[in-house]
């Protein structure tokens, strides 16, 4: 078998971003390109979290509201109490790890398949976000933070730019590029990523090699929900305030990023650099598509032949090499 | 032996309480009627909480039952107005923003003798379908008077943003805008998600360097055009607390409000006043509730609205 899942999706992004470059004059600026990482970082930051997660061998189908939780319960506890933005901060990633620590200790307890339980914490967190958001604020979006104390040395944190020559960096995109090399270095260099890989392969006989299993997959399911935390940070400190039915969707779009680069459905198989370049052929597509001046209802068909055509060509090279 | 004499005692007390007709009548079940609100509501949208703030009102000032329910699922919504039917409602309140989806329920409930009015959406076809009444805007009018008031300042090339995939509502309004502005141009978001809408819209003005008028057609995404840095003028369908506030400040030139607050209040009024007293609102036409204009000249006056959730 080819060490090397993300192959596929190079030559994917390599083609598609040649591709754009040709057909979309706006899409050839330094500008956009930024434009197109930060909407790729958006997506990518959770995505190395589900994509461990799944090279473990669970999914975690919550992770997409539970950004919209983490904003949620921030804004909403400081409004509600008046207090300082850190401590909801706090409280909030201590939310978030607790969903992920739910996750994953009824997945190992129960023996019940990832996709049923997180599916069943999709619906209740999806759920709470619309009936707390009401109940303590009496409407459906979150009241605006942006004046409450911590604010400010919040946002420098979580949504943060500046300015290189015309372009606008965000920092998103230096978190995402920096969770992406701790990832690669669990998964490739550590004894914990290859937990990660032989549970995801074969739990049984990694049970019977000693791995810790139970630790191994709740570990994975926390650091989707800390990942998950840290994009609803960023959410809030950008937007000031937050929706509370937003997020639904978005957790197919990290296990398509995933997938897309070279991860395996059933566990045991991919790296970091692939799903990374999963979650920027997303951005690539969904933004190149409006930068060729095309109707962008067509984006949903691209973003499905563009997952069919990746799983085929990753089919196709691990039988090559095998 | 004791099981037997247990039975005995809970059949006569179901008996006992079974014949206490003529004691103090059930205070809800006495006064009043009630009235089924099915909407198609997406669960989370600023704009339907406005509508129901306005339903709930008039539910307490007319003193009737209202039973909220919802489904942005077509046929779901269908099954939600035949258990209102089944359930033996005085009275039926329901968005038609499916018309044919919904055809086969409203008859059913005309046929069952319950009367049915309409709102927000809906307003071509209202009539066919057996509704009394219809309050709401008209999405096409609306987006025309958005277009000649973009016109009027010199827009030539406007974006008109869209933010739920294959809605009839929002395509209106944007046709609308079309019709008076012919240069304008639809853009596809994805409403759930800002950060994606956001730099969905920065990518499209770097694309188009033309545009020179930014129409969203929600207040949510109203402000991430904000986010999105865009220098082109920026004009929204809708209100909420943050947008009226940058009305305020300038960075929103106006907001067309279609009163969602009147087409609750009132849907739920009329069929009160069509149970009690046969009235028939509308002279058989449909009653507007907007559009109206929300700007810098009367922002303060509706603020204090928007604050407390009923503008």
């Amino acid at each position: 078998m080819t060490r090397r899942p993300e192959i596929g999706a190079l030559a994917a992004a390599g083609v598609i971003f040649v591709f754009f470059l040709a057909v979309a004059p706006a899409f050839r600026s330094l500008e956009s390109f930024f434009t197109v990482l930060y909407q790729s970082s958006t997506i990518g930051i959770v995505a190395v979290g589900v994509g461990m997660l799944m090279i473990g061998g669970e999914f975690d189908l919550s992770a997409g509201v539970l950004v919209t939780s983490a904003g949620l319960v921030n804004s909403m506890f400081c409004w509600y109490l008046g207090v300082d933005l850190w401590a909801g901060a706090a409280l909030s990633l201590l939310f978030c790890l607790a969903v992920g620590f739910l996750n994953g200790w009824l997945v190992m307890r129960t023996g019940i398949p990832s996709f049923l339980i997180t599916l069943g914490t999709f619906f209740i967190l999806q759920g709470a976000n619309l009936g707390v958001t009401k109940l303590v604020t009496g409407a459906v979006a979150s009241p605006d933070v942006s004046a409450i104390d911590g604010f400010h040395s919040l946002g420098l944190i979580f949504s943060s730019s500046f300015e290189v020559g015309p372009v606008t960096v965000w920092g998103t995109v230096l978190w995402w590029i920096l969770f992406v090399l701790i990832s690669g270095w669990i998964l490739q260099r550590t004894r914990g990523g290859n937990w990660i890989h032989a549970v995801g392969g074969a739990a049984d006989s990694a049970r019977a090699a000693g791995v810790p299993v139970v630790r191994t997959k709740i570990g994975l399911f926390l650091a989707v929900s800390f990942l998950a935390w840290f994009v609803g940070m960023h959410n809030l400190y950008r937007f000031n305030t937050l929706q509370a039915g937003g997020g639904v969707g978005n957790e197919f779009l990290y296990i398509i990023a995933a997938v897309v680069g070279g991860t395996l459905l059933t566990g045991g198989f991919g790296n970091a650099t692939g799903i990374a370049i999963g979650a920027f052929l997303f951005g690539m597509t969904s933004l190149g598509i409006v930068y060729a001046g095309w109707d962008p209802n067509w984006f949903r068909a691209f973003l499905g032949v563009m997952l069919l055509a990746a799983v085929m060509v990753n089919l196709y090279l691990r039988r090559v090499f095998r | 032996m004791r099981r037997r004499v247990l039975a005995a005692g809970v059949a006569t007390l179901l008996l006992i309480s079974a014949c206490s007709e003529g004691g103090r009548a059930e205070p809800q079940q006495a006064t009043g009627y009630t009235i089924a609100f099915v909407t198609h509501e997406t669960p989370g949208d600023t704009f339907w909480n406005i509508v129901r703030s306005g339903a709930q009102q008039a539910a307490e000032d007319v003193d009737v039952q209202v039973r909220f329910s919802n489904d942005p699922d077509a046929t779901r919504q269908a099954v939600l107005i035949q258990q209102a039917v089944d359930a033996k409602v005085q009275g039926i309140a329901t968005t038609l923003v499916t018309p044919d989806a919904l055809a086969g329920s409203v008859r059913a409930a005309t046929a069952a003798g319950i009367p049915v009015v309409g709102l927000n959406a809906g307003i071509e076809r209202y009539r066919d379908l057996g509704a009394l009444m219809y309050f709401g805007s008209d999405e096409t009018v609306a987006g025309t008077s958005v277009g000649e008031r973009i016109a009027a300042s010199g827009a030539k090339h406007p974006l008109c943003v869209i933010h739920q995939a294959g809605s009839v509502a929002l395509e209106a309004r944007c046709a609308g805008v079309k019709s008076a502005v012919p240069g304008t141009e639809n853009l596809q978001v994805n409403g759930a998600d800002d950060a994606a809408v956001t730099s969905t819209l920065q990518a499209k003005l770097a694309q188009d360097r033309t545009i020179d008028y930014v129409v969203t057609l929600g207040a949510p995404i109203a402000l991430d055009a904000i986010q999105a840095g865009s220098t082109a003028k920026i004009a929204t369908f809708d209100l909420n607390k943050e947008t009226a506030d940058r009305i305020k400040d300038g960075k929103i030139e106006f907001a067309i409000d279609q009163q969602p607050y009147a087409q609750g209040y009132m849907a739920v009024t009329s069929l009160y006043l069509y149970l009690k007293n046969g009235n028939d609102l509308g002279g058989g036409k449909a009653v507007l509730t907007g559009p109206s204009f929300v700007d810098k000249s009367n922002i303060d006056t509706i603020l204090p609205y928007v604050e407390k959730n009923t503008r």
